[in-house]
């Protein structure tokens, strides 16, 4: 019989992280201003700033890793990112 | 003629474009993004507003809709589709118009009214334009720059599928005349087949002298003439 574990389900989560950028040909223009603002404040050496996106999911305890990376991979590429103007990094935890 | 407008929610333009439609003489209706068939159609609008809030990215929703699997086997059998404003966005979304829109560069939303040089006659949504007229209709958008990698891009103008491009009263391409960033000033671009065409601007505000221009009037007076013959050949 499995242990009920319900009172705490931390240890047990799964999340599927996927961080979205612009690609380098596109033009990022919050990520100029922001540079040219960090520029201003007087940090220095800062050479370029690409603003993207942060998704996190949600995935149900237990389920198997490399089918849900295979799964989020493909709606990564179909939804959750434009593959013309953006690149995606895909982690599952 | 009967023209087929969707409706996504947050869709804004819908009744604008049912209205220009009418005007001009022609019957249009709504179909709501639920809906899996268009029915009895010549020509699919896709509107311009903010589908499903704009979340994700322009477009990215909406793309994924019932009504959109329609519009896209209606355009794959070669119906004629219009994607004006965030139906440009859904199109590009949906792969039936290459390339993407993206944040305007200097991050304002832009509603105003601008110059379009047509760049070709050669299209179902140009051909009456007159030659040589500069068209003045508005633009509200935020997310209009017009992007493509250098491959799409040379493939563009290749095939002669720029349609306008943003220009300044006297018809210039300048860099002060486009309002958004868009790659080679572009405001509007068709399929290679010719029969799927997206534009930024908003012809359908543009149709009748009481809102300041009918120059947007050319556009669906080109899609009229190319969906009469249509019709006349059929006929015979």
């Amino acid at each position: 019989m499995l242990a009920d574990f319900s009172w705490c389900d931390t240890p047990f989560r799964m999340k599927a992280k996927i961080i979205i950028t612009p690609k380098k040909a596109v033009l990022d223009p919050q990520g100029k201003t922001v540079q040219t603002a960090l520029e201003h404040m007087g940090y220095t050496g800062v050479t370029g700033v690409h603003i993207g996106k942060y998704i996190e999911i949600d995935l149900a305890p237990g389920t198997d890793k490399a089918a849900a990376h295979a799964a989020i991979n493909d709606a990564a590429h179909k939804l959750l990112s434009n593959p013309i103007i953006e690149d995606y990094k895909l982690e599952i935890e | 003629m009967n023209f087929s407008v969707l409706q996504f929610p947050a869709s804004n333009c819908d009744q604008d474009a049912v209205h220009a439609v009418r005007l001009l003489g022609h019957s249009a209706r709504l179909v709501w993004h639920k809906d899996a068939s268009l029915g009895d159609t010549d020509c699919v609008i896709v509107p311009g507003g903010f589908s499903y809030g704009d979340y994700l990215r322009c477009g990215a929703i909406a793309r994924f809709s019932p009504v959109m699997q329609a519009v896209k086997q209606f355009a794959d059998n070669g119906g004629l589709v219009l994607g004006i404003c965030n139906g440009f966005q859904v199109l590009t979304e949906a792969g039936l118009l290459p390339g993407a829109l993206i944040r305007n560069r200097d991050l304002q939303f832009h509603c105003e009214n601008i110059f379009l040089k047509t760049a070709t006659p050669d299209s179902p949504f140009t051909s009456q334009i007159p030659a040589g007229k500069i068209l003045r209709v508005p633009i509200a958008h935020g997310e209009g720059c017009y992007f493509a990698d250098e491959e799409t891009l040379a493939k563009l103008k290749a095939n002669n599928q720029i349609l306008w491009q943003y220009c300044d009263a006297n018809g210039n391409l300048t860099d002060t005349a486009n309002p958004n960033g868009a790659l080679q000033n572009i405001a509007g671009i068709c399929n290679e087949k010719r029969n799927v065409a997206g534009l930024m601007p908003h012809p359908e505000r543009a149709c009748e002298p009481l809102l300041g221009s009918d120059d947007g009037k050319w556009i669906f007076e080109s899609i009229f003439a190319v969906l009469k013959n249509k019709t006349v050949a059929a006929a015979a």
